[in-house]
């Protein structure tokens, strides 16, 4: 009885994006929408049911599906992934050294003689001490959870990093913090951010590129620059103009949208914002789904309204 | 002269832990003038929330107010017995808590728990006060509220849930209403629309609204006064305009340079080092002194009073004067 399927939960529908090589690549969207089930189904967490995922020209769905696990682990070593919560990602009952150098042992990076010193490069890189390493979990805040979280999933000199919400949980001080240090590592060690959130003033914050997602599916992709200055997309816009300015002087034309995100079982046939979209609306929004087309300068949008 | 409708002097709150005494808050003071909304910011552990259940009296145990009076209209709440307080709460002051998925009770309906709070402090049958739940439905925007009103809280999206959370506080038509982190847990374009909302209520019916956030965009378009709060003390209060183009105490203008603004693309985020003390053993002088660049001998000792240093602009830094701090958004617009 309770393990009935009710339905089918079409989280991520058909979004196809690509991220270039050192670039921070922004997925935003309300919760719900796909953004976390997507960077899930890059690492086979949550396989994707189809669709291919390419990674260094290899398609990595084929090597998460075969049996070879040598392969299998090495993706694993070049995709890490920082989690929304550093209370519930870290093991409690393991100290931060037993945290940062299982995965230095499990990839074979390191001669185990020279752990302890890669341990400590770690730490110092993300600000911690070398005396917190005998420490556990639950002696941290947590802007220095996300902080042992991050130390992790630099240990293994990943390629893609993915960030999962990483300042979600964490106070406005300490996110300016955590902020700071994930733009001081890009630029150090070159690595590719995926970063996922929610609060879009981070995004334009640390991204280059951005994704809008709504309802599993991608409804605009554009330079962070261009997205803000020039939203196209109706949801877009509405997103960007519900964001509260820290002025009280700024003048605001917020568009307010009516209702709230319809039901991922079954939802509608055509484009899938109709319902809330502020837009003159007509029957070929109801009946075709919006297309992903490009508009000039990198800018792709997945409005009929808009295309014109 | 406006009229204050609460006034809190010298507010104090300990939570006697097996670990020491949790100053949590430590001699806060706060006015709400009638009609208006009153921001009360602040990070985790500002002592935003306990100052506002020591309002209302429901401070978890092991806590206590130890001293300090809480004026409302005129009446010392703090020497209230509990039965008096019942009569009060809902009725004069009523409170949104944080988290509306957990404030409301799973195992009845919401035309249940509206009633319910109707029915305590009004003098009229459970029939009409089904349709008075009815009408607070229609007040605060949720559609068929017919047919919603007999959900159970889980069947109820979160913005929903607020929303309802809204209506059961404004059931007996409150003079103040205590909105703690209202919006936190929802989604931007959920919070939009529960802010309007909220806005556009308290026009309706002439409240006044304490409304506690650590969102600096949230009170900028909401609050008409802030205070800033820090580790149990108030460092500034002032109008939102001069809190925002003015600010006098060096944690108000941190606060606003560590967010990330759509308005300012900055290469790098102010950073306020260090996190908020242990109020077990606060710093001594000024709390904020370690955690301070402007922060020099003197504030390490003497405790800085919250003095008016423009009408109606008040700060607690020894410093305020000699420091001139800027404004992320471009100086003094006086």
């Amino acid at each position: 009885m309770f393990n009935k399927q009710v339905g089918l939960i079409h989280a991520v529908d058909g979004v196809s994006f690509s991220i270039n090589k050192g670039e921070t690549f922004g997925l935003v969207g309300e919760s719900g929408c796909g953004k976390t089930t997507t960077a899930r189904a890059i690492l086979y967490i949550d396989p994707p049911t189809s669709g291919k995922i390419n990674f260094e020209g290899k398609d990595i769905v084929s090597i998460f599906k075969s049996k070879n696990k040598e392969e299998k682990l090495k993706l694993r070593r070049k995709i890490q992934y920082v989690f929304q919560n550093p209370y519930a990602s870290l093991d409690p009952r393991m100290t931060v050294s037993d945290i940062i150098i299982e995965p230095l042992i499990i990839h074979k990076l390191v001669p185990k003689k020279f752990c302890y010193q890669r341990l400590y490069e770690l730490l110092k890189l993300v600000g911690l001490e070398e005396y917190h390493a005998e420490r556990y979990p639950h002696e941290f805040s947590g802007g220095q959870r996300q902080r042992i979280c991050i130390a992790r999933a630099l240990a293994v000199e990943p390629t893609l990093l993915i960030a999962d919400e990483p300042v979600a949980s964490l106070d406005v001080s300490v996110r300016a913090q955590i902020l700071n240090l994930l733009t001081e590592l890009q630029q150090k060690f070159k690595t590719t951010f995926l970063y996922i959130s929610h609060d879009l003033s981070t995004v334009r914050h640390i991204c280059h590129r951005v994704a809008v997602m709504y309802m599993g599916r991608i409804v605009e992709v554009a330079k962070t620059e261009d997205l803000f200055e020039e939203p196209l997309h109706p949801y877009t816009k509405a997103l960007i103009s519900s964001i509260p300015i820290p002025d009280p002087l700024a003048k605001k034309t917020r568009i307010i949208l009516t209702g709230e995100v319809p039901s991922p079982i079954n939802p509608p046939v055509g484009c899938r914002f109709e319902a809330r979209c502020t837009y003159d609306k007509d029957q070929n929004c109801v009946k075709n789904v919006p297309k992903l087309v490009d508009v000039g300068n990198g800018h792709f949008v997945a409005c009929e309204k808009t295309k014109k | 002269m406006v009229k204050k409708i609460l006034k809190i002097e010298n507010l104090k709150t300990y939570f006697y832990t097996w670990a020491g005494i949790v100053k949590a808050v430590d001699g806060v003071n706060i006015d709400v003038n009638e009609g208006e909304t009153l921001g009360l910011v602040g990070e985790s552990g500002s002592g935003k929330s306990v100052t506002a259940l020591s309002i209302i009296r429901i401070v978890p145990s092991p806590g206590k107010i130890v001293e300090g009076k809480i004026i409302y209209k005129g009446e010392n709440l703090v020497e209230k017995k509990e039965k008096t307080l019942q009569d009060i709460r809902g009725k004069e002051i009523a409170y949104i808590f944080q988290d509306p998925a957990t404030s409301l009770n799973p195992v009845f309906t919401i035309a249940n728990q509206l009633v319910e709070v109707i029915l305590r402090h009004q003098k009229i049958s459970k029939k009409e006060a089904l349709e008075k739940a009815i009408e607070l439905f229609r007040l605060v925007e949720i559609p068929d509220p017919e047919i919603k009103i007999w959900n159970y809280p889980h069947q109820l999206s979160g913005g929903m849930k607020q929303r309802m959370a809204i209506a059961r506080a404004l059931a007996s038509q409150p003079n103040l209403l205590i909105a703690d982190e209202p919006t936190t847990n929802l989604d931007v374009t959920i919070q939009a629309q529960i802010l309007e909302l909220m806005k556009n209520l308290k026009k309706k019916l002439g409240m006044s609204m304490i409304l506690i956030t650590h969102d600096m965009g949230v009170v900028a378009d909401t609050a008409d006064r802030i205070t800033v709060l820090y580790a149990g003390r108030v460092c500034e209060t002032a109008d939102t305009k001069t809190i925002f183009y003015n600010p006098k105490h060096p944690y108000t203008q941190a606060l606003l340079t560590a967010v990330p603004s759509l308005a300012l693309k900055t290469e790098k985020l102010n950073v306020i080092p260090g996190s908020i003390p242990n109020l077990i053993k606060p710093p001594k002088g000024c709390r904020f002194h370690p955690r301070c660049e402007y922060a020099q001998q003197i504030c390490t000792k003497k405790i800085p009073e919250l003095t008016e240093i423009e009408p109606g602009h008040k700060v607690a830094c020894l410093r305020a004067t000699e420091i001139n701090l800027k404004s992320p958004l471009g100086g003094s617009n006086n």
